[in-house]
């Protein structure tokens, strides 16, 4: 059926370039460092230490790790509310991500986005973004703007399956294409919007075929596998670095988890059979298990990693529980620049 | 001094900002090939080109966001909407991400864009082309709200919006584009949020902002006529309203007519009323009164019309009660 994530077929089995091991490491640590501050997150949040919203991004992590891991420093990156991943990927400090969860004042937007607004402008981490499919044309506007100055910079928007049905999507691409701009489309495909499947929501279940109305460049790419992203990543990022062509990515991949921290995690939905069915192609599994199996790392090593994870994301904990909250004046700062 | 139309007079401070600064450009629906659905970006692409003058397709909402993703990375757009009846289908970009990114951000990141377009009640129109929604904006923290009532307020407020930071709902007079009046010459800018008194007066302040200020003028003239000497105070910016012109005007005459296009419930004029009351009830000699268009759809027919309308006889008659003139 259209729309299951993860088709399994496409993995390629081709062996991994030796010479390459660091980054391929890297990729682990990067995935095994969202999940154990995910875990982390889910505990505080039922602790009652991050308030509002918070939606986990665990069983995508392979998404953000592999495409993010193409970027350039100066590229433009927005994201939907479904964002620590990505922050993370991105290198935004496990610490300042973790405070601005807590809502603390050393958090990377200072404590007044929340879960769902991270942005760190240094690296340009645009947001963030709460309404479903309004980044999108944000991010065209990004990419308009690297082509009005004439750089090479790309402009990456991720978005869940549910936002293809809204307006600002189809705006927003038309646009892309119509002006040849250099923007990056990453649909998550992890089949539900909140309860609602794919298929319940969707005319058509492919959604790589909507970019062919706007006669786009598109691609669908098993996003459990953190090779296979990453290489359709570099091919969607030459498309626009080079060729000044935008392209559409629908990344298959599943989320373990409830929709967000008060969503159980199958629900009325799912059934917990298919939960446990995706969870055996669990992204960090896959690729700790082809790096073990291609000699790059070992079982120790794997445990190692992660066990100087728990204490990195511990570390970022703490840190965010002891952090200030911002002072009371901040309240009105940052309205205006000019008020 | 020349004199020139409202029209020109954006069209002016639209090419002197694009000349000064590279960073601006004008994008929106009939913008550039068609020169302006209401020919204010006349010649503009001509002079800077299909990059900096860009035709959008209908998207209002696509395009509003384009603009704030541009502005969000530190360019200068200029967004147009052919008429802020249709940014309805934008206002999300406006409220959600244009008014709220610096504040989500921590003051990371700004938005210095300029959305503009003709508002306001107009002629004949129907229902859904003929309408005031400044009060939407003004309601929202983090936008600015600019409706110039003069060709010269026109272009210097305009200059003074694309300079701004912030990002600025500059609504024009639909009514006002042929407007002649007299513009002076060179760099003409006008801070914004600073009121304008149009017309100086002993006996009461008529508060007024864009097509209002033109109706209050012409009341103020016949009630010249029966010894009373009206002033007329332009707001020019709705926020950051310039409470400190409203409330001395309102020391000065101790009488007070607040006159706008949109309807009373929760305008603009709502927010006058409150701050006079609050800070100089004790000068007050008589309550305020609003005169607003009327608490319906616009009508398409001329005579319902024209009921609904604020027009000066019903700016004259607030003056009467006011002063308790019969
Ligand atoms: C415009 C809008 N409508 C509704 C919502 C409420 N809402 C938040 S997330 C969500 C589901 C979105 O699903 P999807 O785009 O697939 O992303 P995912 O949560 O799966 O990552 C909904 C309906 C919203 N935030 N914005
Ligand atoms: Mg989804």
């Amino acid at each position: 059926m259209a729309g299951t994530a993860a088709p399994r077929a496409r993995t390629r089995r081709s062996g991994l370039d030796p010479a390459r091991a660091d980054e391929y490491r890297g990729w682990l640590r990067q995935m095994v460092l969202i999940r154990r501050f995910e875990e982390k997150a889910g505990e505080a949040y039922s602790l009652g230490k991050i308030g509002g919203f918070c939606h986990l991004y665990i069983g995508q992590e392979a998404v953000a790790v592999g495409s993010l891991a193409v970027l350039r420093s100066d590229d433009y990156i927005t994201c939907s509310y479904r964002e620590h991943g990505h922050a993370l990927a991105r290198g935004i400090p496990a610490r300042a991500v973790m405070a601005e969860l807590f809502g603390k004042a050393p958090g990377c937007s200072g404590g007044k986005g929340g879960s769902m607004h991270l942005i760190d402008a240094s690296l340009g981490f645009l947001g963030g973004h709460g309404i479903v499919g309004a980044h999108i044309p944000l991010t065209t506007g990004m990419a308009f703007a690297a082509k009005y100055r004439n750089t090479d910079q790309v402009a990456v928007c991720y978005f869940g399956e549910a936002a293809v049905n809204n307006g600002a999507f189809h705006e927003a691409l038309n646009m892309a294409a119509l002006w040849k701009l250099p923007a990056i489309y990453i649909c998550e495909n992890n089949r539900y919007g909140m309860g609602t499947a794919l298929e319940r929501a969707s005319a058509i279940y492919d959604i790589s075929e909507r970019a062919c109305s706007y006669d786009m460049a598109n691609e669908v790419v098993d996003g459990q596998d953190v090779l296979v992203m990453h290489a359709a990543m570099e091919r969607a990022v030459e498309r626009a670095r080079k060729q000044k062509h935008p392209t559409l990515l629908e990344v298959r991949t599943y989320r373990f988890m409830g929709h967000s921290m008060s969503d159980p995690i199958h629900g009325h939905y799912r059934t917990r059979e298919e939960v446990e069915d995706q969870r055996k192609r669990d992204p960090i599994a896959v690729w700790s298990q082809r790096l073990i199996e291609d000699g790059l790392t070992d079982q120790p090593a794997v445990k190692a990693l992660d066990k100087e994870i728990v204490e990195e994301v511990e570390d970022a904990y703490r840190f965010a529980e002891e952090a200030p909250d911002p002072e009371p004046g901040e309240l009105y700062t940052h309205v205006y620049a000019n008020p | 001094m020349a004199i020139v139309t409202y029209r020109d007079a954006l069209n002016q401070a639209l090419r002197e900002e694009m000349q000064r600064d590279p960073d601006v450009f004008l994008m929106g629906e009939e913008v550039g090939v068609y020169q302006g659905a209401y020919k204010v970006s006349r010649g503009l692409l001509e002079e800077f080109g299909p990059m900096r003058v860009v035709d959008t397709p209908i998207t209002e909402l696509g395009f509003a966001g384009v603009g704030v993703g541009a502005a969000m990375v530190g360019l200068r757009p200029v967004v147009e909407f052919m008429t802020w009846n249709f940014a309805l289908l934008a206002i999300d970009q406006l409220v959600n991400s244009a008014a709220k990114i610096r504040y989500m951000s921590g003051g990371q990141v700004g938005v210095p864009a300029v959305f503009r377009g003709p508002g306001g009640a107009a002629l004949q129109l129907g229902a859904q082309h003929s309408q005031a929604f400044e009060s939407y904006y003004a309601h929202i923290p983090g936008l600015k709200v600019v409706m110039p009532a003069t060709p010269a307020d026109a272009k210097g407020l305009l200059k003074s919006a694309i300079r701004d930071d912030d990002p600025v709902v500059f609504i024009e007079g639909e009514m006002l584009y042929n407007l002649k009046g007299d513009v002076p010459d060179g760099d003409h800018v006008i801070p914004l949020g600073v009121a304008d008194v149009k017309r100086p007066g002993r006996d009461v302040t008529i508060v007024c902002h864009s097509k209002t200020v033109s109706v209050a003028l012409k009341a103020a003239e016949q009630l010249a006529e029966e010894e009373v000497d009206a002033e007329v105070l332009d707001l020019r910016t709705i926020r950051p309203m310039d409470t400190q012109a409203v409330l001395s005007a309102v020391g000065r005459t101790h009488r007070c007519v607040v006159a706008e296009e949109g309807w009373p419930f929760a305008g603009v004029g709502a927010q006058v009323v409150d701050v006079i009351q609050r800070e100089v009830f004790d000068e007050l000699d008589a309550p305020v009164l609003r005169v607003t268009g009327a608490d319906v759809p616009m009508p398409y027919n001329k005579h319902l019309e024209k009921a609904a309308k604020v027009d000066p006889a019903r700016v004259v008659a607030a003056v009467h009660a006011v002063l308790y003139r019969d």
